[in-house]
Parts: structure tokens; sequence; C-alpha cells
């Protein structure tokens, strides 16, 4: 097997395309997965054509919310480009300067302060279904920050004018009285005017009024609270089940890692089999003489040149897609305590991979066909072990885990992420998967070529 | 002298149709035997058999009887494509096989492949860079390189210029006179005629004639020195007038 390997490597060595292609892949791969996560993302460049007058306030009781507080809470969400008209902010839409164009109305004011028509953004963009889904969701998102701000403003305001209300004393409005009485003061006052009024029509009407003082105190104290609520109705407590949790560029990068293992192992498993039956040299190899149980053998076994080719795909599979985890740890940190583990996951998927690679192999019968098979098999495998649960109908996502199961790439990327994240399921159980797997790609295989001739 | 070769019974079978029929011969060293016969015949499955690289469906292929039998298979064979790697050289082609055969010197026994086959010069050159008459004789070179006592090679002058076949021939007839057992199938007939010291005529799988070409020209009503090529037709007319065409 020493000899062949030795053969394999000498014409790896002067295919100098494809050793380019082995090199320069996942070296590319990882500096944009590195240089795309180790920047945070960032935010939309959005042209703000702010139409509102200058000085402009809402009046929210005794208080005034100046509403270019509103345009600064909208300035935080995005990457704002002020342009004064909205014809210019169309201009940079329309060029691409920007993603989209937000116009604030001039009477944004008077639309809040009215109960009648709601105060209205405008939004203008541009590009193909995918740019529109991405402004519209990045918008809604940015807008809603600003909008929830900005209630909090309000909310604040309405929270000191209800105060005010309750406790009176100098509100500092203008028109407003001196040392105005609070709701909450009337009750204990007017208790003692009313101790001293005789029993009639009067002390009746002046308990009416303490009634209705104490309870309207009572409920402005509840509508405080209230107020508080309902900026934020509801608070999300996040439980993760099983692990760790994982960051986003954690997570993405063993998603680089492990489609480029799949990729350089398959394809090099899968090519270095189907190169054997191009040559024709698999026939001088593996013929054994003829009827069963004569003496004599092969120059080599099925099962060991298969061996063979599994072995040299997974091993420089394996070595490139460590340099890339290597490589792209410095750009993100990644727990090095954690490196046997994270060699198990490889060489154990690298296996599987090189598996999967020589039944393509065996199966196609030159190393175009096998190539083009490898890169039709290999991509829908990664993009269907990215899809979430729930995210397709139920029995649809059922043939989704089906096939995942049955091919080593959701295995492989299960195991890299728990052995870099901690994530779960549990990193034994995915090398299981993949050493059985393993075992029953060889064995499809060897089935591949039992025909030779 | 012993035979080298046995061929017992040999039949093969793929479903419904019977590509060889109880084909029976043996072939002794020193022999230079041509297989011949129209398409379809068998012959490219007689030799496949031969070399190991498909099983038949009965009968038997053995290097020989008693003592012999028990002996290792060694039987060499070039394929009608040549089965080479074509990234690598010569010499490297040459040891790749010589190790994997684990002959106890290779690097003695590349050498003596590559001045048997005046190769010696293009030693180092990539198999992509030679003609295909040089590219066939390496990979007859490699179906030697173990030195067997029996060579197989189905059609090796297929693809050949006359410069090239000649070329060859010498270099099998070398061999031939060193004692290795030489079987060959073609549709060359001339080839035949010129080279070869027996003939077996295969037609729908049946082994139809063993014997010196000169007998084959003297059933096909051929004068000595007549045209082997128009006895083979009268022969077969005679004898298979319902060989069907086009059956492997």
């Amino acid at each position: 097997m020493s000899s062949l390997l030795h053969k394999d490597l000498l014409i790896l060595r002067r295919s100098r395309l494809l050793l380019a292609l082995l090199v320069v892949y996942p070296v590319a791969i990882a500096l944009l997965i590195g240089f795309a996560i180790s920047r945070s993302p960032s935010r939309p460049r959005v042209a703000i054509v702010d139409q509102t007058p200058p000085g402009e306030t809402l009046q929210v009781g005794n208080q005034r919310v100046p509403v270019s507080q509103y345009t600064q809470q909208l300035f935080n969400q995005v990457e704002a480009v002020p342009v004064p008209t909205r014809a210019q902010a169309i201009a940079k839409v329309q060029s691409g300067a920007v993603l989209a164009a937000v116009v604030i109305p001039p009477d944004i004011a008077a639309r809040l302060a009215s109960d009648v028509e709601p105060a209205r953004l405008e939004i203008v963009y541009n590009g193909n279904a995918l740019e529109q889904s991405l402004v519209r969701s990045t918008l809604n998102a940015a807008i809603a920050q600003a909008n929830l701000a900005f209630s909090e403003q309000i909310q604040k305001a309405a929270g000191v004018a209800i105060g005010a209300l309750l406790t009176g004393g100098n509100l500092g409005s203008i028109g407003a009285p001196e040392n105005l009485i609070g709701l909450s003061q009337i009750p204990s006052t007017l208790g003692g005017i009313i101790a001293r009024q005789p029993p009639g029509r009067v002390r009746a009407q002046l308990e009416r009024i303490d009634a209705f003082a104490a309870f309207a105190a009572q409920n402005l104290t509840l509508a405080k609270r209230v107020l508080s609520t309902i900026s934020q109705p509801i608070r999300v407590k996040s439980v993760l089940l099983h692990g760790r949790r994982t960051p986003l560029n954690a997570f993405a990068v063993v998603v680089a890692v492990s489609v480029s293992l799949m990729f350089v192992c398959v394809l090099l498993a899968a090519g270095g089999v189907a190169l054997e039956r191009e040559e024709h040299t698999l026939a001088r190899l593996i013929r054994r003489p003829p009827g069963a149980g004569g003496p004599g053998r092969a120059l080599i076994s099925r099962q060991a040149l298969l061996a063979e080719k599994t072995l040299l795909a997974a091993g420089c599979a394996f070595a490139i897609a460590f340099a890339m985890l290597a490589g792209i740890g410095a750009f993100v940190a990644l727990d090095w305590s954690r490196v046997g583990l994270w060699l198990a996951a490889l060489a154990l998927g690298a296996l599987a991979f090189g598996a999967l690679g020589v039944a393509i192999g065996a199966l196609a019968r030159e190393v175009r066909a096998a190539s083009l098979l490898a890169f039709a098999l290999s991509l829908p495998l990664a993009f269907l072990a990215l899809v979430p649960a729930g995210s397709v109908a139920g029995g649809f996502y059922d043939v989704i885990a089906a096939i995942s199961f049955v091919f080593p790439f959701k295995a492989a990327l299960q195991a890299l992420d728990a052995a870099v994240n901690g994530a779960s399921p549990a990193i034994g159980l995915s090398l299981v998967h993949l050493a059985v797997l393993s075992a029953a790609f060889a064995a499809l295989a060897g089935l591949g070529l039992r025909h030779v001739e | 002298m012993s035979a080298v070769l046995v061929v017992e019974a040999l039949a093969k079978r793929y479903d419904e149709l019977e590509a060889l029929r109880d084909v029976s011969f043996e072939v002794r060293a020193g022999e230079l035997v041509g297989v011949i016969g129209p398409n379809g015949a068998g012959k490219t499955t007689l030799l496949s058999i031969i070399a190991g690289i498909q099983p038949p469906s009965a009968g038997s292929v053995s290097q020989g009887y008693g003592a012999n039998a028990a002996t290792a298979w060694r039987v060499g064979w070039a394929p009608q494509d040549p089965a080479l790697y074509t990234k690598l050289s010569v010499t490297e082609n040459l040891e790749l096989f010589a190790r994997l055969e684990r002959l106890a010197d290779p690097h003695a026994a590349v050498a003596r492949m590559l001045e048997q086959t005046g190769l010696s010069e293009r030693a180092r050159e990539p198999v992509e860079r030679l003609s295909g008459g040089n590219r066939q004789r390496v990979n007859v070179a490699l179906g030697l390189i173990g030195d067997p006592p029996v060579l197989a090679l189905d059609e090796p002058s297929a693809a050949l210029d006359p410069g090239q076949r000649e070329r060859l021939w010498g270099f099998l007839t070398r061999r031939v006179a060193q004692g290795t057992a030489v079987l060959f199938s073609t549709h060359n007939v001339s080839e035949v005629q010129r080279h070869a010291g027996r003939v077996l005529v295969l037609a729908d799988g049946r082994l139809l004639f063993d014997g010196a070409p000169a007998t084959l020209l003297e059933q096909g009503g051929e004068p000595a020195g007549g045209d082997l090529e128009r006895a083979l037709v009268r022969f077969l007319g005679a004898v298979a007038p319902a060989s069907p065409e086009g059956t492997p």
C-alpha cells in the first residue's frame, strides 16, 4: 500500500492546478470567514431626510419632548447619511450609495400629538427581491428600535406629568398656577375642612369631591406603573437545553472548516479512485487468479486500494482543515485546550468523507464524472444540514433529516461544533455516527469495484 | 516442454448470453499464440479471464498440471488501452509495479525492462509525452516486469503505425525466444501469419481451431504462403455458417 500511496502523492504533486486549488481554496475560505466574522456586522447605510422644523417638540402633559430625539434614535440604529431633500435621497438610493432612504415628514409632531392620523415615515428603496427583503427586514428592525426608544422618552415625560398631578407644586410649564395642590394631597387637606362643616348639602358635596380625589390619586398611581410596564411589556428569558451557548462567529468557523474538509476529502478520494479507472490501471492492480481459491494473489486487494485512497484524501483534508482552524484562530478566539477533541472530530470526519469519496469514485467511471458527482452531492448536503428544524414543513424536514443522517456532513459538523464550541449533541455520539457511516460507504465502494473490466 | 497455461472447459455467461463455451487448450513455454475470430467471438473475454480481470462461469485456468498447478499464479497482462499512470515517468511506472510485484530487486527489474523495450533514453519522460507506440511498449513492459511465464496481450498493435508494430513484435519475439509464452488477440490476421507459431480461432464463444497457421491456411483452401485472412473467412464460412455477428 505504501508504494501506491507514494505514487498518488507523486501524481498529486505533479497536478499543479489541483495542488494549487487544494492550498489556495482553504486559505481563501479561512481568510474570508476570518475577516467576515472578526468585524461586527456593519449597520446599514441609510440616507435620512429630516423635514421637521428645527426645535420642533411634542407636548406630553406639561413636558415637551424634542422630535429630534426620534431622529437621533434612528441615527443610532443605522449608518445615517443626512440628506437635505427627498430627491437627493432617491438619487443616492438609485446610485447604490445607500441601501435605502428614510424620509421624516415635517408634520410628524402634529401627527404624534393627534389621535386621528398616525405618524408615518417614508422608506425609499430599490433592488431585486433579495435586496428588497434585506432592506425591509433591516429597516423594520431599526425603526422598531427607534420607536421603542422614542416611546420610552414619551413614557418618561408622561410619567413626570402624572407625578406632577399627584404631588402638585410648581409644574414649571407656561401658564400653570404656582404651588399647585396635588391629587394625593387633596383628601388630607379636604378632610380637615369637612370635619369642621356641619352636616348638610355643602358637607355632602365636599365629601363627594374628597372621594373623587382619593379615587383619582389611586388610579393615577396605577396608571404610572402601567405606563412603565407597557414600554416593554414582555421580557425574554433564554434557556439552552444542552451544551453551552455557541456564538454565531464560532459556529461560522465550524461550518467553514467542515465544508472545506468535505470538499477536499470527497473530491480527492473520488478523483483518486476514478483516475485508476480512467488510466485503466485499476484492473491491472486488483486482478486476481482466475477461479476461487487458486494460488497467487492480486497486486493489491480492493479493500487495501480503497483504504489507501481514503487515507490519502483524509490525510490531506485533515491537514488542510486543521491549518484552516489554526488560521481562523488568528481572528476568532478558539479554546486551544480542546485541541484533542478538534483532532478527533477532524480525523473521523475526514475518514467518513473519504469513504463517501471512494464510493463516488468507484461508481463513476471517469474523473470528470466523479468530480461532478462529488460537487453535486456535497453542495446540497451542506445546505440541507444547515436547515433549522421548524423552518420548513414537518414532513419535508423529516426527509431532510433522514438525508442528513445517512451522509456524513451533518455528523461531521456536529462533531466539530461539539469539539470546538462544546455544543450539543455530545461529541462521542457524532464520532460513533461518523465511524458507522465510514464503514457503510467503504462497503458501498467495495461493491462499486466488483466489476473492473 | 510442459504446459505453462492450462485452460479447461472454460465458459462465461452474461445472463442469457454465452460468451465462451467449453473452451480448452494448453500453452507451452516459448509459444507465441494468436487468438483470432470475428467481432464478438469471445477473444477479449477469454484473455480477460486468463488475466484474472473477470472470473469464469465454469471451467478453470491454471499454470500447469500436478506440482506446477500449486505454484503462484503468474500471468502478465497488457490490455488494449495502455494501463499506465500518465503523470509518472516510464521508470516510475515500472518501479511502482516492480514493488507491487514484490520483486527482490526492483531497480534491476526496471533496468532490464528499459533495456529490453529500448526505452532507456526516455526513462525519465512522463508517459503523457510518449507516442502511442512507446506507451504500448511500456504497457507490455509492465506486464512483463515480474518475469511471468505467460503474457496475455489484448490487441497489442491495434493503435500502432507499421514502424511501431515492427518494434513491438521484435521485442515480443525476443521474449518468446527467451521462453515466455505469449498469447495475444488480434484482428490483424497477417500479424498472426507472420509472428505466431500457433493460432486459436474463436467464433460465437467456441474454439473452432487450434493449430499452426499453415494448417489453417490448408483448411481454408489456401496454398502454402497464401492469404491467411482469406483462409480464415472460408474456414469460418464452412465451420460456423450461422455464427451471429455482434455477440461478445
